[in-house]
């Protein structure tokens, strides 16, 4: 038996090629059949800063509703919707598809992270404008949103693809994505300085709020750019962390 | 020549062994108990020959294919493809081989193009290679009118002649098919089958596949391992197997209501039937199958009698001749 040679390898596919497959077919997927949940995302946030419009007046809180709305939309799709879809890929062994090519975990991890993150841009966009009417911000800051929705979208995909694949069950991993929009919304949008300390704190172990803390701040008159980056190189980290923790988990997931 | 045969062993398995725990009953769900999914399997697989694991379903075949593909991890025993030991080093299969499993809910929502495009790419292609294949592949299926369209959109058999096609991008020695042609038109078939023979006349390719189907085990096959409950009871080509049973004959009758049991000739068979209501099977020595074709077509018989079959044995005899416990999951289409 150990007579002949050991069969050639065929090549691994490379990192960044098959992060770029991965991410055109997850975009092409996103196109069919998630617009209309997209659509679901902007609507609800901007339902929110409509009912918050009767409370809040102004000022910073409405700096904090306008930024949290905005990245809701991203927690939307990134956390809840991608949870949603690994734990159904998991559940239904469609991960023995990827699992029997040569492909890196991360590159599948980050190209699917990547897709929902970057679909989310347009209903980040349309939400953060039409808040920024409604309130009577400044729009020249939203620029920022090129830097807020990748980093807030790397920690929150990160959350989501994790909490997919680990979830022992399918509905688990749904109810890990809703629960975790949630916190997202009712940490991220509502101003801090109403909520108790224990909230408060929760509100920092969750990735999107430094996403939400950076956008806000751009739209002072004189926005504070050391604090804008501090906050921006947290999510960033944690992002990192994130898919790092999802890599793990689909490796686990991948081989049972 | 010993020597020769082992030395075209593309996939050696030794002693295979996988128990799945036991699982405790929860609401909606039975409690299993422990389940050894594959116990003990040896086989050998050699180069360039269409090899099958047949048997009903819950045997044990995809259990023991997962194991094969690197998807799951054997208790015990190992497993040699093309030299390399996949229990140490799972992720090398999918380097040496393209799986077609059952599931298709990762490439669902792409167009065909797409999802075989992907696949290339995943494969280790680059962009030009990935695009030439899959348009050949394509072609060669006949899918290049429905290239378009997205997987869920087609019917049963097109989605999985998509997968299939989406298994063929990117060349590979081996090719593990667990039931290709499910749902699949005779033509989707047909395109399959001369896809897969065309690759081991060019290439050399061999292929493993997973079936329930006994009509498709004796007309593809080069050789066959019959599984049941985990094991395998017997391994040889169709034709070899069936010689085990050849001084059998299978008689099918159909009554038109129920068997008159009161002609003594039928009371006499009645304990050897199986089968459920008006059909009969009946394995019977040949001597003794003329003789009960004889009682039933000529007698008082004949008028309950609605149809009649008598055959030489196909491998689904086989199977329950070497002790097979339930023929129910094996198919005949």
């Amino acid at each position: 038996m150990n007579t002949t040679a050991a069969g050639v390898l065929a090549p691994q596919a490379r990192l960044l090629p098959a992060l770029a497959a991965v991410y055109r077919a997850q975009l092409s997927r996103a196109r069919v059949s998630r617009i209309p949940l997209l659509f679901v995302a902007t609507f609800q946030s901007v339902g929110i800063m409509i009912l918050m419009r009767g409370v809040v007046d102004g000022g910073s809180e409405a700096r904090a509703v306008v930024a949290g709305s905005s990245v809701l939309v991203v927690a939307f799709v990134a956390l809840n919707l991608l949870a949603q879809y690994f734990g159904q890929l998991r559940a239904s062994g469609g991960l023995d598809h990827y699992a029997t090519l040569p492909v890196p975990p991360a590159s599948v991890v980050l190209g699917a992270a990547a897709a929902y993150a970057s679909f989310t841009l347009p209903g980040t966009l349309v939400t953060a404008v039409f808040g920024c009417l409604l309130f009577g911000l400044p729009m020249g800051g939203l620029w920022i949103l090129a830097a807020v929705v990748p980093l807030a979208g790397a920690a929150l995909a990160g959350l989501g693809a994790a909490l997919g694949l680990l979830a022992p069950r399918q509905e688990l991993a749904t109810l890990a994505g809703q629960l975790g929009m949630s916190a997202a919304l009712l940490l991220g949008v509502l101003p801090p300085e109403r909520m108790p300390d224990v909230i408060v704190w929760a509100r920092d172990l969750l990735p999107s709020t430094y996403g939400v803390e950076a956008f806000a701040r751009t739209f002072t008159p004189h926005p504070d750019w050391a604090a804008v980056g501090l906050d921006l190189g947290v999510c960033g980290v944690v992002g990192v962390l994130s898919l790092a923790v999802a890599t793990w988990a689909y490796r686990r997931a991948a081989v049972r | 020549m010993a020597a020769d045969a082992a030395s075209d062993v593309v996939c050696a398995v030794r002693d295979l062994v996988k128990t799945y725990p036991a699982v405790r009953g929860r609401r909606g769900a039975p409690a299993l108990p422990e389940t050894r999914a594959t116990d003990g399997v040896c086989l050998d697989v050699r180069r360039g020959e269409i090899f099958g694991l047949l048997g009903p379903n819950g045997a044990g075949k995809s259990t023991l294919v997962r194991q094969l593909t690197g998807l799951m991890r054997p208790d015990s025993g190992s497993v040699t493809l093309l030299g390399h030991d996949l229990v140490r080093h799972p992720e090398r299969a999918a380097r040496l081989l393209a799986y077609l499993g059952q599931e298709s809910t990762a490439l669902d929502e792409l167009t065909v193009a797409l999802a075989a495009e992907t696949t290339g790419r995943l494969r280790g292609l680059g962009v030009r290679p990935a695009r030439a294949e899959r348009d050949a592949v394509l072609e060669e299926l006949g899918l290049t009118a429905i290239a378009g369209r997205p997987l869920k959109k087609l019917s049963g058999g097109q989605r999985r002649l998509a997968c299939f096609a989406a298994a063929l991008v990117g060349e590979r020695p081996v090719l593990v098919l667990d039931e290709p042609t499910t749902g699949m038109d005779p033509v989707a078939r047909r395109a399959v089958w001369a896809a897969v023979d065309r690759r081991r006349a060019q290439h050399g390719a061999t292929v493993l596949l997973v079936t329930h189907n006994v009509i498709e085990a004796e007309t593809v096959l080069d050789r066959v391992a019959v599984i049941d409950q985990g094991r395998v009871i017997a391994c040889d080509s169709p034709a070899g197997l069936k010689a085990r049973v050849s001084g059998e004959v299978r008689l099918e009758l159909v009554w038109r209501t129920a068997p008159p049991l009161e002609v003594p000739e039928v009371a006499a068979l009645a304990p050897a039937a199986a089968g459920a209501g008006r059909r009969w099977v009946l394995r019977l020595a040949s001597d003794e199958a003329r003789a009960a074709v004889a009682a039933v077509t000529g007698g008082p018989a004949f008028a309950a009698l609605d149809d009649f079959t008598l055959a030489t044995p196909s491998l689904e005899d086989v199977y329950l001749a070497l002790g097979g416990r339930t023929s129910k999951g094996l198919v005949k289409s």
